[in-house]
């Protein structure tokens, strides 16, 4: 039986398109060359977000944060999300009006977000250094462990009669099939939501690996309770040129369900290299000790690094391909891969299902960007 | 009378003899009517259950506790300080007792990882061939599992011979330091090690690596397992050769290989009654390893003295401890044998090892290739890594006369001493005790290979990772210990994997992870050390 659409992909986005897809009636099958989640999923932080580098990115972000919200009572435990909150922190007066602004901006579109003073920071989270001159928090923001996540979402559209086929390699997507290292499966719509791989399969697509560092540590119940993210963040995630930036560290902890605190950030293009760079790490963690000294008596146990699926102008590709019949795409999310999976899911069934959606999906459509330099993609070496 | 040591734990005054480990004094707290001590809860696993010593040496983070507001500090590798402040339960966290450690710097030619028998042979010939060497040992002072020997007593001889040697090598000693990360800077190397010094960082540059990080017991799961006053073989060794006390203890040693005779005579020579030794190998062939044996007499005779030291306690063959039983505490286990009988006995201590696995984490982290567990090296013991050799246990376990004799040939060549070993005045000499030795290992680990009833003891609610509390059940379905670790958090604890990494190999004959780096937990601030690439412009605010 040709399955209505074959997702190539089970990653956070992918096991969230089956999802929605299953949720229309839809017959999906999920190909995936390891096992679902165990890619860049497995390397997320799971920090659901909104951000507000564009229009568009703060309507996608807000859009999927609301979803993920109204999911929240269905999560099994395995996902541990919790409604950690996110504290944007000002580093010195110089960023206050910044994020004034920001705060206001939030406000004026719906979201929820307050302005915190230094007094008021050190009493929430009393291991910041002192002399932080304030921070914005969003009540709202959320954080879930990817991976179960993924599997759950893939868990869910099964029982709805998806099929999955794990450790199944594509080598190539053409119009209404799938080719694969052993055959060719037949397919009236396909979803290349392949993440960083995804212009293996699709040439042309503008996504380009962006590596990234993590460390964990053991357990510090209590040690800090909100997201904790700097100002400055934005500034060194995003911006113009993106392939000749160097790499940038930024300060950014996450308190896990388990009690575990979960450091970043880094971000470098380094092809598909998988070992960890000690020098931005020992960047990345200095930076994370000024804003946080006590962090450098905690006990780290693990360091990963992960491939976020990049694109030039830090927006997903989300919706059909102009140059192959029948193919959609949904790919390209960078670091907000997992905030923005449900919204993702969304708009990618209501592309197929040719109906209107609740965002303007005219920001994602892939057809804006084509990057038809070959030698952008190597061959994805060891992962991580 | 030995000095002692006074400090707290959980508020109350504690006596200890000095040098004796911390996770030794606490067991003393165990203490039972008619007992100098017993099995001590040092703290609840992530699910709540009551957790004690295993492994004794470092390996399964099983004993960690907070010290002076510094919490997961394993008790088995801190010698008890005056004054100190331990917490077992709750981990209790203290911002004001964090600071950043210092750093230290060291340029040599030779580092040799590991102050085992191996790395003790390494480091001598390294610094005797003129090498800058310089040995760093987890422990308190170099001689590892095999020479260790408890506080204010003499090395056992063989032990005695090599120490003093390496007194007098010119190599350079750091006890106490633990490897936790390793890379290659331009033709040289970079060791990153911990507890050098005030809490430090140790950089070491060398031109040259001799890994010898030995091995590790091999834990299986099985029901009740996690009890407290359930330890690995060797661990109960270890505990006892670190000083706790175990007089009054009923012990049940099991498991199988050579271990477990010296282990029940320390046990008995410690003040425990043995109560039974089982030896999960069938007699026929154990007899037929013990035959093999004829070419080496001494082998025979130190097992001889060793079954002396327990003389009246029964050793069965083709038996195993098939269940721990107890309420938090262990008070009985349940013995099985190959004809299908199960019986119950009575104790407090169940010393339980199933053979030894090698400790291959920084070699596979050096990017060195593991052929079946061990690490692959060639006639010089140079791993594929040019300018990293192994020896030892991490090549495979074949015990202390492989390991002295690979620690001389790696230590002579990445001294530079040797450019081919057939050079060497003792070359031949060593390669013949190396094969010879390694050559009764094979018999021995065909003797002593586990039977598949081992893999059948978990139930699905037994535990295989013990940081994470990962029961059976939740990882049969996965397709290898990656996935097991993504959908269960199996080998995502602080033992990185070390403990059921092995179990899950035997179970399901999967590969372990990933090594991850840093390969030991280390301090944040330690990690944050990067000599080489400083950045100036990306420290501080603002």
């Amino acid at each position: 039986m040709v399955p209505d659409v074959v997702v190539v992909g089970a990653g956070i986005v992918g096991a969230a398109c089956a999802d929605a897809l299953s949720a229309e009636g839809l017959s999906v099958l999920v190909l995936e060359s390891r096992f679902c989640g165990g890619g860049t999923t497995a390397a997320a932080m799971g920090h659901v977000v909104v951000m507000d580098d564009s229009p568009a990115q703060f309507a996608l972000t807000a859009y999927s944060r609301r979803l993920w919200e109204d999911l929240a009572p269905e999560l099994p435990a395995s996902c541990e999300d919790r409604r950690t909150g996110t504290l944007w922190i000002a580093a010195d007066a110089s960023e206050l009006a910044p994020l004034r602004a920001k705060g206001e901006a939030h406000r004026a579109q719906g979201v929820f977000a307050e302005e915190l003073s230094e007094g008021d920071l050190a009493r929430e989270e009393p291991n910041l250094r002192r002399g932080l001159a304030g921070a914005l928090r969003v009540p709202e923001d959320r954080v879930v462990y990817p991976p179960a996540a993924a599997r759950w979402f893939l868990e869910r559209a099964e029982r709805r009669g998806a099929r999955r086929r794990e450790g199944v390699e594509v080598v190539a997507i053409g119009p209404g099939s799938v080719r694969t290292r052993t055959e060719e499966i037949p397919a009236g719509t396909v979803v290349n939501a392949a993440g960083a791989a995804a212009p293996l399969l699709t040439p042309g697509l503008a996504i380009l690996p962006r590596k990234g560092h993590l460390v964990i540590t053991d357990r510090y119940p209590g040690f800090c309770r909100h997201q904790l993210v700097e100002l400055g963040y934005l500034a060194s995630a995003h911006g113009a040129g993106i392939e000749r930036r160097s790499a940038s560290v930024a300060f950014n902890l996450q308190p896990r369900a388990t009690g575990q605190m979960l450091l970043g950030s880094s971000r470098e293009f380094a092809g598909f290299d998988g070992s960890v760079n000690r020098g931005i790490r020992a960047r990345m963690i200095r930076r994370g000790l000024a804003f946080m000294p006590a962090l450098a008596g905690l006990s780290a146990i693990r360091t990963w690094v992960g491939f976020r699926p990049a694109t030039p102008d830090n927006l997903p590709l989300v919706g059909r391909w102009p140059r192959t019949r029948g193919l959609f795409v949904a790919a390209g999310h960078e670091g907000l891969g997992v905030t923005t999976a449900l919204g993702t899911a969304r708009l990618a069934a209501d592309a197929i299902l040719g109906r209107e959606s609740a965002i303007d999906p005219a920001p994602y459509a892939p057809g804006r960007l084509f990057d038809d330099e070959e030698s952008h993609h190597e061959e994805p070496g060891a992962r991580a | 009378m030995p000095e002692t040591v006074a400090f707290t734990c959980d508020g109350r005054a504690i006596q200890a003899p000095a040098g004796v480990t911390l996770a030794a004094a606490l067991e003393a707290l165990g203490a039972r009517e008619g007992s100098a001590g017993g099995c001590a809860v040092l703290r609840r696993s992530v699910t709540g259950e009551p957790r004690g010593v295993l492994c004794a040496m470092g390996i399964c983070f099983e004993c960690r506790v907070t010290i002076d507001g510094r919490a997961h500090r394993r008790a088995c590798m801190e010698i008890v300080r005056a004054g100190m402040d331990v917490r077992t339960g709750e981990v209790e966290f203290a911002a004001s007792s964090l600071e950043s450690p210092g750093e230290e710097r060291i340029d040599c030619d030779v580092a040799v990882v590991g102050g085992g028998p191996a790395g003790v042979a390494a480091a001598c010939r390294a610094a005797e061939a003129g090498a800058r060497t310089v040995l760093l040992d987890e422990g308190a002072a170099p001689g590892g599992q095999i020479y260790r020997h408890l506080p204010g007593h003499e090395a056992p001889p063989a032990a005695r011979a090599w120490l003093a040697r390496l007194a007098q090598s010119g190599a350079e000693i750091r006890a106490g330091a633990s490897v936790f990360d390793a890379e290659r800077t331009g033709a040289s190397w970079r060791l990153l090690a911990l507890g050098a010094g005030a809490g430090g960082v140790l950089a070491v540059s060398t031109r040259a690596i001799v890994l010898a990080t030995g091995s590790r017991e091999l834990f299986l799961p099985f029901p009740g397992w996690t009890l407290p006053g359930v330890y690995g073989a060797g661990g109960a060794q270890a505990l006892w050769k670190s000083g706790a006390p175990l007089t009054g203890r009923t012990a049940v040693v099991g498991g199988s290989g050579p271990l477990l005779l010296p282990v029940a005579a320390s046990l008995a020579k410690a003040g425990a009654r043995v109560a039974a030794v089982v030896e999960q190998a069938a007699f026929p062939a154990l007899a037929a390893f013990v035959l093999s044996l004829g070419r080496s007499p001494s082998r025979i005779r130190e097992a001889v003295r060793y079954r002396r030291g327990f003389a009246g306690t029964p050793y069965r063959t083709g038996t195993w401890i098939a269940e721990a039983r107890g309420i938090g505490r262990l008070e009985g286990v349940v013995l099985a044998d190959a004809r299908g009988g199960r019986r119950e006995l009575a104790c407090d201590l169940a010393a339980v090892g199933w053979g030894l696995t090698p400790n291959t984490e920084l070699a596979r982290l050096l990017g060195c290739a593991v052929e079946s567990g061990a690490v692959a090296v060639d006639g010089r013991q140079e791993t594929g890594v040019p300018g990293v050799f192994c020896a030892g246990e991490p090549c495979g376990v074949a015990g202390v006369e492989a390991a002295v004799a690979e620690g001389q040939i790696a230590g002579a060549a990445a001294g530079g001493r040797i450019a081919r070993l057939e050079d060497a005045w003792d070359g031949r000499l060593l390669t013949r005790a190396r094969d010879r030795a390694r050559a009764v290992a094979v018999r021995m680990h065909r003797s002593f290979r586990l039977r598949p009833e081992l893999a059948r003891l978990a139930r699905e609610d037994t535990l295989v990772c013990r940081c994470e509390d990962v029961p059976l059940g939740a990882v049969r379905a996965c397709s290898g210990s990656r996935e097991a670790k993504l959908a269960s958090r199996a080998g995502m604890g602080p033992c990185q994997g070390r403990v059921c990494g092995p179990a899950l190999a035997f179970l399901f004959g999967w590969d372990s992870d990933t090594v991850r780096t840093p390969v030991l937990p280390a301090a944040l601030g330690a990690l944050g050390f990067a000599p080489a690439e400083r950045a100036p412009e990306e420290e501080g605010l603002g």
